[in-house]
């Protein structure tokens, strides 16, 4: 039993986890809003986005591979679905259907020209991402979608209660779904014969194409899943806006990135781990919402984000190189 | 095998430089199918003046990632690494007001070291990626994805994400200007181009350099400092995106923190279209160069066209998956383009 807490006290996770309760802590006895129900709710909220972007892209970069095309994905995926959803009475089920459909056709392309092309995924993605997007503005114009479904207005609201302030709470559709997003990428990653497939190719991927892992069908499957991630965080987003614009997703691909390598998901895949990504989320979320809740200019936001990626890459480096040393 | 010395000069010219010569191939055809679809509204001195003054912005920034390319990483940071310099030399400009009459010695002189000033901020950027990224051993996607989060982050906390503009004259000439008909800035960019071309090709640094990218470890074990080529290469990629930087104030006559964030990943698709090697050691300027007019032609004559620039960026991105595919020669497409069949020819005969 020691030997596994030693373990674990050693692990990536345990260090981030420790940052992230000493910095709520911090948070909660400098400010009265922090650990409040309405302050949590709104977190959660407002990270869905990203969050269930980097349980797909978890997946990926275990993989072995990266995708910087997500963002352009998702728009695509919204556009189409909710394109549809405004002329055509297709429900709930029809929107998420479309988008998922759309997403993963997008990440099975990629994939395919990753596996055809054989150049590295960083720039193969780059390329579809300006493909993806440019065709999506060029076709749509650039057009807002503005007059959403009734019911996709509304959203879920479930198992609302009131607190004494009279504030009401509930299960809101952005958290739900982000919950899900992570469920399920655990249970692809840990639970299943798949995933430790993915990690193998991770790995090492040459080793595991010679024990005769069907690599071309896992890629495929990986790419398959970003776009799918990307389908549902898009749906979350744009019901969180209340409309479609699709120029607003672009550009936050490489603030996900952050967020799951500062998770210790490794560059050169093998590694990471759901905990660490969600802690990886967590942190920058915290990290930002404190800061605008202890009265620091917004304008000063993204320095100590990125002084936070600095200082943890770096001493994760560091201590890697002592351990192997 | 014969030794190359005796081949032919043309030939060993179009194996030596299979990139630059396929990508320029690439340019005269679509120059010729333009050309022909939009006759004289393309074919004019217009038309290659605007091409001149849009290819350095982009250009500059393209030497400045395609270091760190060669050295085998990859450098996120130039965008903020740019806009910091700009707005560097931008505060100090406002300083010039209240003493030194425009036109005097001391006013000229007051910008010069403005810019340097600026120059200077951005080697640091580069010195602390070079740091975190050879003494640490980050890897350069996450240790310039962090710079690049923390340069643009305090270049909105230090500005509150306001717009400086409105420079003295020589600065704005630096975008605007022409000389003999040829912009300003296309100059400094093909100065540029010679200067990193020279540095790569003549100087130990730079062979150095190409080794590094190559592999690593062989270096490390042939006797070179890994660490302060790398050190160096990142300041030098820090001091081009500072001269990115100083263009783009020029052009735009101001100076903002998120100016020209979509040149990021744009810049490395014009460096791999270019012929560099994304994993590292091999890639020449010539080749990028060549990239970066046939990206500019296409987007020319798009916009001649009257397509949206949205149409543009897509067909960027299909012509890099599809000069790639070329490259990789494993499709069928590949083996019928007689110069890349020949580049793997001679590969195989050296090899030999």
């Amino acid at each position: 039993m020691p030997k596994t807490i030693q373990r674990w006290t050693r692990s990536h996770e345990f260090w981030l986890l420790a940052v992230v309760v000493v910095l709520s802590m911090f948070l909660t006895a400098a400010t009265d809003s922090f650990l409040t129900l309405q302050n949590l709710f709104d977190l959660l909220t407002s990270t869905s986005f990203a969050g269930i972007l980097a349980a797909g892209l978890l997946v990926v970069l275990v993989f072995g591979g990266i995708d910087i095309s997500f963002t352009a994905i998702a728009s695509v995926a919204q556009y189409v679905a909710l394109t549809i959803a405004k002329t055509y009475p297709i429900g709930w089920f029809g929107v998420f259907f479309v988008a998922c459909c759309t997403g993963i056709l997008c990440g099975l392309f990629n994939a395919a020209i990753i596996h055809k092309v054989r150049i590295s995924s960083v720039i193969v993605t780059i390329s579809t991402l300006n493909i993806f997007f440019g065709l999506l503005i060029y076709i749509t114009r650039g057009d807002y979608i503005t007059s959403l479904p009734s019911y996709f207005r509304e959203g879920i609201w479930w198992f609302e209660f009131t607190d004494s302030n009279g504030f009401p709470y509930a299960i809101n559709f952005q958290a739900l779904l982000l919950v899900v997003a992570f469920f399920m990428t655990w249970v692809l990653l840990n639970k299943t014969n798949i995933g430790r497939q993915i990690y193998a190719v991770g790995g090492n991927e040459i080793a595991a194409e010679r024990l005769g892992f069907h690599v071309f069908g896992l890629r495929c499957l990986v790419y398959g899943y970003m776009g799918f991630m990307a389908a549902i965080a898009s749906i979350s987003q744009a019901q969180l806006a209340q409309s479609v614009t699709p120029t607003t997703l672009i550009g936050k691909e490489l603030e996900v990135l952050a967020a799951v390598v500062l998770g210790g998901a490794s560059l050169t895949g093998g590694n990471g781990s759901v905990f660490g990504a969600v802690l990886g989320v967590m942190l920058i979320a915290i990290l930002q919402n404190g800061l605008i809740l202890l009265g620091v200019s917004s304008y000063w936001n993204q320095f100590f984000v990125g002084c936070v990626i600095l200082l943890a890459v770096s001493a994760t480096a560091l201590s890697q190189r002592r351990r192997y040393a | 095998m014969k030794p190359s010395a005796n081949r032919p000069l043309i030939s060993r010219f179009v194996r030596e430089n299979a990139t630059t010569v396929t990508l320029a191939s690439i340019f005269m055809a679509l120059l010729a199918v333009f050309g022909l679809i939009l006759g004289d509204r393309l074919l004019s001195v217009g038309t290659f003046q605007s091409i001149a003054f849009q290819t350095p912005e982009l250009g500059i920034l393209a030497l400045a990632m395609m270091l760190a390319l060669l050295s085998g990483g990859l450098n996120l940071s130039i965008i903020s690494t740019a806009n910091l310099c700009a707005l560097t030399i931008a505060s100090v400009l406002q300083f010039t007001i209240p003493w030194g009459a425009s036109g005097s010695v001391l006013w000229l002189t007051w910008q010069v070291g403005a810019v340097a000033a600026g120059l200077a901020v951005a080697i640091l950027v580069g010195l602390l990626n070079g740091l975190i990224i050879a003494y640490f051993g980050v890897s350069p996607i996450l240790a310039t994805l962090g710079t690049m989060i923390a340069c643009k982050g305090l270049a909105i906390g230090l500005t509150r994400g306001n717009v400086l503009s409105g420079f003295p004259d020589p600065i704005v000439a630096i975008g605007n200007g022409t000389f003999l008909g040829v912009p300003l800035a296309f100059l400094l960019f093909g100065v540029l181009c010679v200067f990193v071309s020279v540095v790569l090709r003549r100087s130990s640094f730079g062979q150095k350099l190409y080794l590094v990218g190559a592999n690593e470890k062989a270096a490390q074990f042939s006797g070179i400092h890994v660490k302060r080529v790398l050190l160096l290469t990142y300041a030098l990629s820090g001091a081009l995106a500072g001269c990115g930087g100083l263009v783009m104030m020029a052009r735009f006559n101001s100076a903002n923190a998120s100016y020209g964030e979509s040149f990021l990943l744009i810049s490395i698709l014009a460096a791999v279209l270019g012929g560099i090697n994304p994993y590292g050691g091999t890639g020449k300027v010539s080749g990028l160069f060549a990239a970066l007019l046939l990206l500019q032609l296409i987007s020319s004559a798009f916009n001649l066209m009257n397509f949206s620039q949205f149409l543009t960026i897509a067909i960027w991105g299909a012509l890099l998956i599809g000069v790639s595919a070329l490259r990789s020669g494993t499709g069928i497409f590949g083996r019928l383009l007689l110069l890349e069949f020949w580049r793997a020819k001679s590969v195989v005969s050296e090899k030999a």
